[in-house]
């Protein structure tokens, strides 16, 4: 007994014709498309970036530039205090901070469901436990939490990651535990509930994917925010000190000055990438809320 | 946190709220209220006292200690005693308002806190109120005419400034403004509160800290106002279907007349709601905004207990900026309470 067959009226069609008409609808959102060209170019330019970036390029012993220089041949973005062409940094960059992005989203989304799915499908006192523990972290400042959290744990990626999942994952519970409500008060719940369904073989293979969708929507929202945080914890001085992050760039220029030499050339670039790709994550979130969520229309 | 929630129940009840359910409502609000800060209180416990390895090696770090001496600071800090006492100790002290003692500043973390408290008001208070009076407006003028062009300008420059990260927006604006880029001279002082040289009172103070205060607001108000946009707008627009404002409008008043005496209250109940919710995103926009124009808050203040890290100053932080929120969002159920006449009494 399958998911799919099980699958109520009106989605009898097989996946595959499911997915290709949300690729047609998708394909008529100049916005979702753009945000998705964006996106696709940092991720090749992130993945190719070994290909010709070497060590000698980001190793400030290595490298043998003029010293925090505004834009001249050979460095198109300029240098930073220690001669590094800035626009390597910023490609070498997006490696990281879209990595740290991604995982803490990951781990955003695995928490949140299953959060949301457990207090969905127990709805006795299981289910305003967990509720009650969301509603308490929403309530807490996620900028503060995340800070404390990061600090104790000493600095580096995993840290920071953590503490944008521990911070994060409310919304998706939210979202998820209203989505499995409504996806278990559909006849065919019942129907596996009197074939001796267990709990667990409810909520996994009937409930999630139906939810699943919804979930691909928040995270890509939830990737854009977690950009964003890792810059911001970065540039607070919780990542880690010898790795090249669009966050750590940020934080090396103004500890090093670089505002007060009005090194614009050093602070633009690490700053426009994070806006784009955010951008890119949101465009791209939007335009899937809009082709799955026809009430939307017109907004 | 639970305003929405709390509409729930209130609203199925309708007209039969009566006003002598204010108190009992006003209650049960400060009780959740009073919960969620027991929570807090826990989870700052588990994160600054349960989870960091050893706090006698990270207090007497560099420093050559005897085996003797770290007992002796194992038994001042109290860190032999059982779990549970310990905790009840740091409630205790917390509700005392004793918040522990800076290690950096050699001071106590509450004065600490109340010298900073001041600045970090002024910052977010002016900060709230130009973004909430800006993004309100716009988002207004925006979903009424959704799909035109002053909409459009409008959504998508709020969903760039959305996308910026305040502490690179705040360092561009430092560097256009204060330092002086090109052509644009220095216009305004670079950071903290006031210019030491200046005397520290009076008139000349007062505009001191004017100038001091435009660049940390509009970089605050800039990354904020866009989500009251994005809230306003769409409430404005889920009104717009609503019969009432047919009925408005069948009566002959004007369309500014409709947007502004009928759509507007109306739509402004779930965006009371939403800005309240959101407080949070003010923290911690004060903590980066600060931090980048060393102005003198709590924000600043957390930024350098981070850099230590200083955790006792940390947590007292957290503590406060955790506690004013739930504050906050206390108000914003007593104040929907009164604005909303479903759950007002008739």
């Amino acid at each position: 007994m399958t998911a799919a067959t099980d699958a109520p009226a009106g989605l009898d069609v097989p996946r595959h014709h499911a997915f290709s008409r949300f690729c047609r609808a998708f394909a008529k959102r100049p916005a979702g498309l753009a945000g998705l060209g964006l996106l696709v170019a940092f991720g090749v330019l992130a993945l190719a970036a070994p290909l010709f970036i070497g060590d000698d390029q980001l190793n400030v012993i290595k490298v043998d530039g003029p010293q925090l220089s505004p834009p001249v041949d050979g460095y198109p973005l300029g240098t930073d205090q220690a001669g590094r062409s800035v626009l390597l940094l910023v490609i070498w960059g997006a490696r990281e901070s879209l990595s740290i992005g991604l995982i803490a989203t990951a781990l955003t989304v695995v928490l949140g469901s299953a959060v949301g799915l457990l207090a969905g499908h127990y709805q006795g006192w299981i289910g305003k436990i967990l509720m009650h523990v969301t509603d308490w972290f929403i309530a807490l400042p996620s900028l503060p939490l995340a800070i404390s959290l990061s600090a104790v744990l000493g600095q580096g990626a995993a840290s920071i990651t953590i503490a944008i999942a521990v911070t994060s994952w409310t919304a998706t519970a939210r979202l998820v535990r209203a989505q499995t409500l409504s996806v278990e008060a559909r006849p065919f719940i019942e129907r596996a509930k009197v074939l001796g369904a267990g709990n667990t073989q409810i909520m996994i293979r009937h409930v999630l994917p139906n939810v699943m969708p919804l979930i691909l929507v928040s995270s890509t929202l939830t990737v854009a925010s977690a950009i964003l945080s890792e810059a911001t914890l970065t540039f607070l001085g919780l990542g880690d000190p010898t790795s090249v992050t669009w966050g750590s760039m940020l934080q090396a220029a103004f500890l090093g000055g670089a505002v007060t030499a009005g090194a614009w050339w050093y602070l633009m670039p690490p700053g426009i990438a994070i806006l784009i790709v955010v951008l890119g994550f949101t465009l791209v979130g939007r335009a899937v809320e809009h082709v799955l969520n026809p009430r939307m229309v017109g907004r | 946190m639970s305003s929405l929630t709390a509409a729930g129940p209130a609203k199925a009840k309708g007209q039969g709220v009566k006003r002598s359910d204010l108190l009992p409502y006003l209650g049960s609000k400060l009780a959740a209220a009073l919960v969620s800060f027991m929570v807090t209180l826990v989870i700052g416990f588990v994160i600054f006292s349960l989870m960091p390895a050893d706090p006698v090696r990270t207090l007497t770090r560099g420093r050559p200690t005897s085996e003797a001496q770290l007992v002796q600071v194992r038994l001042q800090l109290g860190l032999d005693d059982p779990i549970w006492q310990r905790f009840l100790t740091f409630v205790g002290n917390t509700l005392k308002g004793e918040l522990g003692y800076s290690w950096q500043f050699q001071q106590s973390v509450s004065s600490l806190v109340l010298d900073r408290l001041g600045p970090t008001l002024l910052l977010m208070g002016t900060a709230a109120a130009v973004s909430i009076a800006l993004g309100l407006w716009l988002g207004i003028r925006s979903g009424w005419r959704h799909g035109s062009l002053f909409d459009r300008i409008a959504s998508s420059s709020s969903l760039m400034l959305w996308s910026v990260p305040t502490f690179w927006l705040g360092m561009i604006l430092l560097i256009a403004f204060s330092v002086g880029l090109g052509p644009i001279p220095s216009l305004l002082p670079a950071g903290g509160m006031s210019d030491p040289s200046l005397p520290q009172e009076g008139w000349a103070h007062i505009v001191d800290v004017a100038k001091h205060l435009v660049l940390p607001c509009l970089t605050m108000v800039l990354v904020v106002f866009a989500q009251y946009v994005t809230v306003m707008r769409s409430s404005i627009i889920d009104e717009m279907g609503s019969p009432y404002l047919l009925t408005a409008r069948a009566k002959g008043l004007t369309d500014d007349a409709v947007r502004r005496r009928h759509a507007v209250p109306n739509a402004l109940l779930p965006s009371v709601t939403m800005i309240f919710m959101h407080l949070g995103i003010l923290v911690s926009g004060a903590i980066t905004v600060e931090s980048v124009y060393s102005w003198p808050g709590l924000g600043y203040l957390t930024y350098e207990a981070l850099r230590i890290p200083d955790l006792p100053l940390l947590q007292g932080t957290f503590i406060v900026f955790s506690a004013s929120v739930i504050i906050m969002n206390l108000l914003a159920d007593v104040v929907y309470r009164f604005l909303d006449p479903r759950v007002r009494a008739q």
